[in-house]
């Protein structure tokens, strides 16, 4: 095998077809971004629900003129409950300490809550935070019940929210990847097309197939990994820009957020899609044009 | 070296076959002229016995080698020992002489070293020494005709395939390929070529397989052109 004339006519192939080539690095590059962020999306759900679901607390949120025997019953029936861990009392001065702490990066909102605003609660842990329904209807209608809450129907609705973006992010990759697989198809075929000549020499005199088609796949491969790895720079930028300097520093303390761990496990991934998406598509191409 | 049995082929978009029932024996070191009008079959023979083509058919050996059973990726193999030289050259334009030759050893992945010691010489037995520089459309079509006996050759193939190698060159041209082909031939390589070329066949007195209309009508040890009794 003669490395350097196949490289040599790698190099060729991409500078004479570099309109296209850069078509397929752009697409190639698109595409992956969008799975590498419906990827980091599914990564901070799950981050963001292991945290919530290991912390879950149920809030029975006490009423204004509640008095001290509702109390007793409200917190007899929780403790009576299998599915509760345990259940803890919140006054209204702890509710304001726990409300600093949580918002302590947000100034703004802090200075509308004080003391003596914020509801007196229990602060119930659950076995099994699915089992949530149970507890509430228990307790729901028992005199000095205010509201029940539990994190988990807010971020229920987040999660759907969250998920309609991933969903939608997956359809985009979906799209721009058929676009790319398109576009490397055709890649491929007019670069057939213009080396007719050679590639017909080549199979008159004997040349492999290795040699024949090895120059146009590696030509479309190594678009496909620059196309990768302009990905994995954007899906860095992604991070920083929406996570680091978005919602991190908005909301510092309501979930933990994804680490650069994650974005790193995406890489190598992305990568390998990048080279087989363009190398399958440019075989599957050249069995159709050109024969050997 | 090549042998035809019964060979029968239908193209699909034809309802004549461009080859009915041929048996031909081509024994090694021959040189054998393919003759017959257009579309008489001298095409078809060539590109069967190079399996571009496959018999409807009957059966084809090549080199000791029944093509049939030849499995798809020993194919480059059978090429190399087929060299293969056409009416319109087939050079690459962007390429020297040189390059063009040594493209042929290149591709199949010959060493570096193997190449610069072959080129020279093949170019020296076409006649082309001095001119590995040049670009082909620099070249006379003999001198291009040259060009790509050399990159046939270059490997030393057992046989040698010509279809019309002097289609489109004049006559004293010709004679100069005829010349090389010939002495191409005296090395062991064994010769077929299809052509028109009246003069030629009647000059050379070689073993001439006429066809027509798909089907061998003559077949002769030390023939002509045209049929004598």
């Amino acid at each position: 095998m003669r490395l350097d004339y196949v490289l040599s006519e790698v190099g060729s192939g991409l500078r004479r077809n570099l309109t296209m080539t850069v078509a397929v690095i752009l697409t190639v590059a698109i595409s992956l971004t969008f799975l590498g962020v419906a990827w980091l999306m599914r990564a901070q759900i799950s981050t963001t629900k292991d945290f919530w679901y290991g912390n879950i607390e149920v809030s029975v949120f006490l009423a204004p003129n509640v008095s001290q025997p509702e109390r007793d019953a409200i917190r007899d029936t929780l403790t009576q409950l299998p599915q509760v861990e345990y259940a803890h009392y919140v006054s209204k001065d702890e509710a304001y300490q726990r409300a600093k702490v949580l918002f302590k990066g947000s100034p703004a909102l802090l200075r509308n809550v004080h003391p003596g605003v914020l509801p007196e609660s229990y602060l119930v842990k659950l076995h099994d935070p699915h089992k949530y329904p149970i507890v509430a209807s228990a307790v729901q209608t028992m005199p000095g019940v205010d509201e029940v809450v539990t994190a988990s129907g807010q971020l229920k609705k987040l999660f759907r929210f969250v998920d309609g973006i991933q969903f939608a992010a997956l359809v985009v990759a979906g799209v721009v990847l058929l676009a790319a697989v398109l576009l490397i198809f055709n890649t491929v075929r007019v670069a057939a097309f213009n080396r007719r000549r050679e590639t017909g020499i080549m199979r008159l005199v004997g040349a492999s197939m290795l040699f024949i088609q090895g120059p146009f796949v590696l030509e479309v491969s190594t678009a496909g990994l620059m196309g990768a790895a302009f990905s994995l720079g954007l899906v860095s930028l992604i991070k920083v820009v929406f996570i680091d300097h978005g919602i991190a520093s908005l909301a510092p303390s309501v979930t933990p957020y994804i680490g650069w761990g994650t974005v790193f496990a995406t890489f190598p991934w992305l990568a390998l899609l990048g080279i087989l998406l363009s190398a399958v598509t440019s075989v599957l191409t050249l069995q159709r044009y050109l024969r050997v | 070296m090549i042998r035809l049995r019964g060979v029968t082929k239908l193209y699909p978009s034809s309802a004549r076959p461009a080859l009915e029932d041929v048996t031909v024996e081509i024994e090694k070191g021959e040189f054998v002229f393919l003759v017959g009008q257009s579309g008489s079959g001298k095409s078809t023979f060539l590109r069967l016995v190079l399996k571009e083509e496959k018999p409807t058919t009957g059966s084809i050996w090549v080199a000791g080698k029944e093509l049939a059973r030849l499995s798809h990726w020993k194919v480059p193999a059978l090429r190399r020992q087929i060299g293969t030289v056409f009416q319109d050259f087939r050079l690459l334009p962007t390429k020297t002489v040189r390059e063009n030759v040594a493209f042929a050893l290149e591709v199949i992945g010959k060493p570096r070293h193997t190449v610069a010691k072959v080129v020279p010489e093949v170019l020296q037995l076409v006649g082309l020494a001095g001119k590995e520089e040049r670009m082909p459309d620099e070249l006379s079509g003999g001198e291009q005709q040259r060009v790509a006996i050399a990159r046939a050759f270059v490997n030393r193939p057992m046989i040698l395939l010509a279809d019309e190698p002097t289609g489109n060159l004049d006559p004293s041209t010709s004679i100069g390929i005829m010349r090389l082909l010939d002495r191409i031939n005296r090395t062991g390589t064994t010769v077929v070529m299809a052509t028109h070329d009246s003069h030629i066949v009647d000059s050379m007195r070689r073993r001439v397989i006429e066809l027509d209309n798909g089907h061998v009508t003559r077949d002769q040890s030390r023939g002509v052109y045209g049929y004598v009794n």
